[in-house]
Protein backbone atom coordinates (compact mmCIF):
# COMPACT_ATOMS: atom_id res chain seq x y z
CA UNK A 1 0.00 0.00 0.00
CA UNK A 2 2.76 2.38 0.92
CA UNK A 3 5.10 0.75 -1.52
CA UNK A 4 5.31 3.67 -3.94
CA UNK A 5 6.63 5.86 -1.14
CA UNK A 6 9.36 3.50 0.00
CA UNK A 7 11.97 4.30 -2.60
CA UNK A 8 11.30 7.97 -1.90
CA UNK A 9 11.90 7.53 1.81
CA UNK A 10 14.99 5.45 1.17
CA UNK A 11 16.19 8.06 -1.26
CA UNK A 12 15.68 10.77 1.30
CA UNK A 13 17.48 8.68 3.92
CA UNK A 14 20.33 8.02 1.54
CA UNK A 15 20.46 11.69 0.66
CA UNK A 16 20.47 12.60 4.32
CA UNK A 17 23.25 10.10 4.90
CA UNK A 18 25.37 11.61 2.15
CA UNK A 19 24.65 15.09 3.51
CA UNK A 20 25.60 14.00 7.02
CA UNK A 21 28.82 12.42 5.75
CA UNK A 22 29.67 15.59 3.87
CA UNK A 23 28.87 17.71 6.91
CA UNK A 24 31.08 15.50 9.05
CA UNK A 25 33.89 15.73 6.53
CA UNK A 26 33.62 19.51 6.60
CA UNK A 27 33.43 19.59 10.39
CA UNK A 28 36.38 17.27 10.86
CA UNK A 29 39.15 19.26 12.50
CA UNK A 30 42.12 19.85 10.27
CA UNK A 31 45.19 18.00 11.42
CA UNK A 32 47.91 20.53 12.17
CA UNK A 33 50.64 18.30 10.77
CA UNK A 34 48.99 17.84 7.39
CA UNK A 35 47.55 21.35 7.22
CA UNK A 36 50.49 23.05 8.94
CA UNK A 37 48.14 25.99 9.48
CA UNK A 38 49.06 26.98 13.06
CA UNK A 39 45.44 28.04 13.56
CA UNK A 40 43.59 24.73 13.45
CA UNK A 41 44.45 21.82 15.69
CA UNK A 42 42.97 18.47 16.54
CA UNK A 43 41.26 19.03 19.90
CA UNK A 44 42.06 16.70 22.80
CA UNK A 45 39.69 13.76 22.50
CA UNK A 46 41.24 11.41 25.04
CA UNK A 47 38.95 11.43 28.12
CA UNK A 48 41.78 11.23 30.68
CA UNK A 49 43.91 13.90 29.02
CA UNK A 50 40.84 16.09 28.67
CA UNK A 51 39.81 15.67 32.30
CA UNK A 52 43.24 16.01 33.91
CA UNK A 53 44.79 18.72 31.71
CA UNK A 54 41.45 20.47 31.48
CA UNK A 55 40.95 20.75 35.23
CA UNK A 56 42.80 24.08 35.58
CA UNK A 57 43.07 25.30 32.00
CA UNK A 58 41.81 24.38 28.59
CA UNK A 59 43.18 20.99 27.51
CA UNK A 60 45.56 22.44 24.92
CA UNK A 61 45.85 20.51 21.67
CA UNK A 62 48.89 18.23 21.69
CA UNK A 63 49.90 19.60 18.29
CA UNK A 64 50.78 22.94 19.86
CA UNK A 65 54.10 21.61 21.20
CA UNK A 66 56.68 19.15 19.91
CA UNK A 67 57.16 15.84 21.72
CA UNK A 68 60.32 16.97 23.53
CA UNK A 69 58.45 19.87 25.14
CA UNK A 70 55.57 17.65 26.28
CA UNK A 71 58.02 15.22 27.81
CA UNK A 72 59.62 18.01 29.82
CA UNK A 73 56.29 19.49 30.87
CA UNK A 74 55.06 16.11 32.06
CA UNK A 75 58.31 15.41 33.92
CA UNK A 76 57.91 18.55 36.01
CA UNK A 77 54.29 18.52 37.15
CA UNK A 78 55.10 19.19 40.80
CA UNK A 79 56.08 22.71 39.72
CA UNK A 80 53.84 23.27 36.73
CA UNK A 81 54.37 26.96 35.91
CA UNK A 82 54.20 27.80 39.60
CA UNK A 83 51.69 25.24 40.81
CA UNK A 84 51.70 21.65 41.96
CA UNK A 85 49.86 19.70 39.27
CA UNK A 86 51.27 16.31 40.22
CA UNK A 87 49.53 13.09 39.18
CA UNK A 88 49.86 9.46 40.13
CA UNK A 89 52.50 7.70 38.02
CA UNK A 90 50.11 5.60 35.94
CA UNK A 91 48.01 8.60 34.89
CA UNK A 92 51.09 10.71 34.22
CA UNK A 93 52.56 8.03 31.95
CA UNK A 94 49.28 7.58 30.09
CA UNK A 95 48.91 11.31 29.46
CA UNK A 96 52.56 11.70 28.46
CA UNK A 97 52.26 8.88 25.92
CA UNK A 98 49.16 10.45 24.40
CA UNK A 99 50.67 13.93 24.19
CA UNK A 100 53.88 12.63 22.65
CA UNK A 101 51.98 10.51 20.11
CA UNK A 102 49.91 13.52 19.07
CA UNK A 103 52.57 16.22 19.35
CA UNK A 104 53.50 18.62 16.55
CA UNK A 105 55.18 16.55 13.84
CA UNK A 106 58.96 17.03 13.55
CA UNK A 107 58.66 18.38 9.99
CA UNK A 108 55.89 20.87 10.66
CA UNK A 109 56.63 24.58 10.56
CA UNK A 110 55.60 24.85 14.19
CA UNK A 111 58.20 22.28 15.23
CA UNK A 112 60.89 23.59 12.87
CA UNK A 113 60.58 27.06 14.40
CA UNK A 114 61.33 25.81 17.89
CA UNK A 115 64.78 26.61 19.27
CA UNK A 116 67.23 23.79 18.65
CA UNK A 117 67.56 22.97 22.35
CA UNK A 118 63.82 22.30 22.48
CA UNK A 119 63.39 23.74 25.94
CA UNK A 120 60.31 25.89 25.34
CA UNK A 121 57.68 24.57 27.71
CA UNK A 122 55.05 27.27 27.61
CA UNK A 123 52.90 27.26 24.49
CA UNK A 124 52.74 31.06 24.78
CA UNK A 125 56.56 31.22 24.60
CA UNK A 126 56.85 29.28 21.36
CA UNK A 127 57.92 31.23 18.25
CA UNK A 128 54.68 30.41 16.37
CA UNK A 129 52.46 31.56 19.27
CA UNK A 130 54.37 34.80 19.65
CA UNK A 131 54.26 35.39 15.89
CA UNK A 132 50.54 34.64 15.65
CA UNK A 133 49.67 37.10 18.44
CA UNK A 134 52.11 39.87 17.61
CA UNK A 135 50.28 43.04 16.72
CA UNK A 136 46.91 41.27 16.81
CA UNK A 137 46.14 41.59 20.49
CA UNK A 138 45.48 45.00 21.97
CA UNK A 139 47.87 45.92 24.80
CA UNK A 140 46.54 44.93 28.21
CA UNK A 141 44.11 42.35 26.82
CA UNK A 142 45.76 39.46 28.64
CA UNK A 143 45.63 41.37 31.93
CA UNK A 144 41.93 42.15 31.47
CA UNK A 145 40.09 40.54 34.42
CA UNK A 146 37.72 38.87 31.96
CA UNK A 147 40.68 37.15 30.30
CA UNK A 148 43.00 36.70 33.26
CA UNK A 149 45.76 34.78 31.49
CA UNK A 150 47.32 34.01 28.13
CA UNK A 151 46.26 30.42 28.82
CA UNK A 152 42.61 31.39 28.54
CA UNK A 153 42.43 30.86 24.75
CA UNK A 154 38.63 30.71 24.68
CA UNK A 155 38.38 34.28 25.98
CA UNK A 156 39.06 35.40 22.40
CA UNK A 157 39.03 32.19 20.31
CA UNK A 158 35.42 31.17 20.76
CA UNK A 159 35.86 27.90 18.90
CA UNK A 160 39.05 26.95 20.76
CA UNK A 161 37.48 23.84 22.28
CA UNK A 162 36.96 22.49 18.75
CA UNK A 163 40.53 23.26 17.78
CA UNK A 164 39.71 26.29 15.68
CA UNK A 165 41.90 29.29 16.51
CA UNK A 166 41.45 30.89 13.12
CA UNK A 167 38.96 33.55 14.18
CA UNK A 168 41.11 36.60 14.71
CA UNK B 1 13.17 -13.31 74.41
CA UNK B 2 12.21 -13.52 70.76
CA UNK B 3 10.72 -10.07 71.06
CA UNK B 4 13.92 -8.66 72.54
CA UNK B 5 15.97 -10.25 69.77
CA UNK B 6 13.63 -8.81 67.16
CA UNK B 7 13.93 -5.37 68.75
CA UNK B 8 17.72 -5.69 68.75
CA UNK B 9 17.65 -6.70 65.09
CA UNK B 10 15.52 -3.66 64.25
CA UNK B 11 17.90 -1.42 66.21
CA UNK B 12 20.90 -2.90 64.40
CA UNK B 13 19.21 -2.39 61.04
CA UNK B 14 18.43 1.21 61.95
CA UNK B 15 22.00 1.81 63.02
CA UNK B 16 23.26 0.35 59.77
CA UNK B 17 20.80 2.54 57.89
CA UNK B 18 22.07 5.61 59.73
CA UNK B 19 25.66 4.69 58.90
CA UNK B 20 24.74 4.39 55.22
CA UNK B 21 22.82 7.65 55.29
CA UNK B 22 25.91 9.36 56.75
CA UNK B 23 27.33 9.41 53.25
CA UNK B 24 30.85 9.67 51.86
CA UNK B 25 31.47 13.21 53.13
CA UNK B 26 30.86 12.24 56.76
CA UNK B 27 32.99 9.15 56.30
CA UNK B 28 35.80 11.27 54.83
CA UNK B 29 35.63 13.82 57.65
CA UNK B 30 35.46 11.05 60.28
CA UNK B 31 38.60 9.54 58.74
CA UNK B 32 40.53 12.83 58.97
CA UNK B 33 39.31 13.39 62.55
CA UNK B 34 40.36 9.87 63.56
CA UNK B 35 43.79 10.37 61.97
CA UNK B 36 44.17 13.76 63.66
CA UNK B 37 43.09 12.35 67.02
CA UNK B 38 41.14 15.53 67.80
CA UNK B 39 37.76 16.97 66.81
CA UNK B 40 37.52 19.23 63.78
CA UNK B 41 37.03 22.98 64.18
CA UNK B 42 35.16 24.90 61.49
CA UNK B 43 36.44 28.21 62.89
CA UNK B 44 40.03 26.98 62.64
CA UNK B 45 39.29 25.76 59.11
CA UNK B 46 38.04 29.19 58.05
CA UNK B 47 41.07 30.94 59.52
CA UNK B 48 43.41 28.47 57.79
CA UNK B 49 41.63 28.86 54.44
CA UNK B 50 41.77 32.66 54.58
CA UNK B 51 45.27 33.03 56.02
CA UNK B 52 48.30 34.11 54.01
CA UNK B 53 50.87 31.34 54.30
CA UNK B 54 54.56 31.20 53.58
CA UNK B 55 56.63 28.37 52.23
CA UNK B 56 54.53 27.76 49.15
CA UNK B 57 54.78 29.08 45.61
CA UNK B 58 54.79 32.87 45.26
CA UNK B 59 51.62 33.16 43.18
CA UNK B 60 49.52 31.15 45.60
CA UNK B 61 50.12 32.26 49.18
CA UNK B 62 46.52 31.60 50.23
CA UNK B 63 43.66 29.28 49.33
CA UNK B 64 41.76 32.46 48.50
CA UNK B 65 44.16 33.26 45.63
CA UNK B 66 42.06 30.96 43.45
CA UNK B 67 38.97 30.15 45.55
CA UNK B 68 38.27 33.75 46.72
CA UNK B 69 37.45 34.50 50.37
CA UNK B 70 33.77 33.70 49.82
CA UNK B 71 33.31 29.92 49.59
CA UNK B 72 29.85 30.36 48.09
CA UNK B 73 31.32 32.18 45.10
CA UNK B 74 33.02 30.58 42.12
CA UNK B 75 36.77 30.91 42.07
CA UNK B 76 39.17 31.04 39.16
CA UNK B 77 42.37 29.21 38.36
CA UNK B 78 45.47 31.22 37.51
CA UNK B 79 44.92 30.12 33.93
CA UNK B 80 41.49 31.77 33.92
CA UNK B 81 39.19 28.75 34.25
CA UNK B 82 36.25 28.93 36.67
CA UNK B 83 36.32 26.83 39.86
CA UNK B 84 32.98 25.69 41.25
CA UNK B 85 32.27 27.12 44.73
CA UNK B 86 33.70 25.11 47.63
CA UNK B 87 30.67 25.59 49.94
CA UNK B 88 28.65 22.40 50.15
CA UNK B 89 25.38 24.37 50.20
CA UNK B 90 26.18 25.59 46.67
CA UNK B 91 28.18 22.59 45.38
CA UNK B 92 26.64 19.50 47.01
CA UNK B 93 29.17 17.14 45.38
CA UNK B 94 32.10 18.67 47.27
CA UNK B 95 34.09 16.23 49.45
CA UNK B 96 32.16 13.17 48.29
CA UNK B 97 34.99 11.68 46.20
CA UNK B 98 37.91 10.85 48.54
CA UNK B 99 40.43 10.37 45.72
CA UNK B 100 39.58 13.79 44.29
CA UNK B 101 39.75 15.44 47.72
CA UNK B 102 43.15 13.89 48.45
CA UNK B 103 44.50 14.83 45.02
CA UNK B 104 43.57 18.48 45.41
CA UNK B 105 44.67 18.76 49.05
CA UNK B 106 48.04 17.31 48.00
CA UNK B 107 48.46 19.67 45.08
CA UNK B 108 47.05 22.82 46.64
CA UNK B 109 48.68 22.45 50.06
CA UNK B 110 52.00 22.04 48.23
CA UNK B 111 51.28 25.14 46.16
CA UNK B 112 50.11 27.27 49.11
CA UNK B 113 52.16 25.93 52.04
CA UNK B 114 55.03 24.10 50.37
CA UNK B 115 54.06 20.93 52.21
CA UNK B 116 51.18 18.52 52.50
CA UNK B 117 48.36 19.43 54.88
CA UNK B 118 47.95 17.52 58.12
CA UNK B 119 44.86 15.42 58.78
CA UNK B 120 43.79 18.02 61.36
CA UNK B 121 44.02 20.84 58.80
CA UNK B 122 42.03 18.83 56.27
CA UNK B 123 39.39 17.99 58.90
CA UNK B 124 39.05 21.67 59.87
CA UNK B 125 38.70 22.91 56.27
CA UNK B 126 36.22 20.17 55.32
CA UNK B 127 34.20 20.87 58.49
CA UNK B 128 34.05 24.61 57.70
CA UNK B 129 33.12 24.22 54.03
CA UNK B 130 30.54 21.53 54.82
CA UNK B 131 28.71 24.08 56.98
CA UNK B 132 28.92 26.82 54.35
Amino acid sequence: MHRPFRPGILGILAGAGVAAALAMAIMLPVDTASADSEARFRPVDDPIVKAECGACHMAFPAGMLPAASWQKVMAGLSDHFGEDASLDDATRREITDWLVANAARPGSRLARDMPADGTVLRITDTPWWVREHRGEVRPGAFEDPKVGSKANCAACHRDAARGNFDDD
Amino acid sequence: MTRILAALAVAAALAAGTALAAGPRDTLLAGYVAEAGAPASAARGEAFFKATHSGGKPDTASCTACHTADPRSAGRTRAGKPIEPMAVSVSPDRFTDPAKVEKWFRRNCNSVLGRECTAAEKADVVAWLTGQ
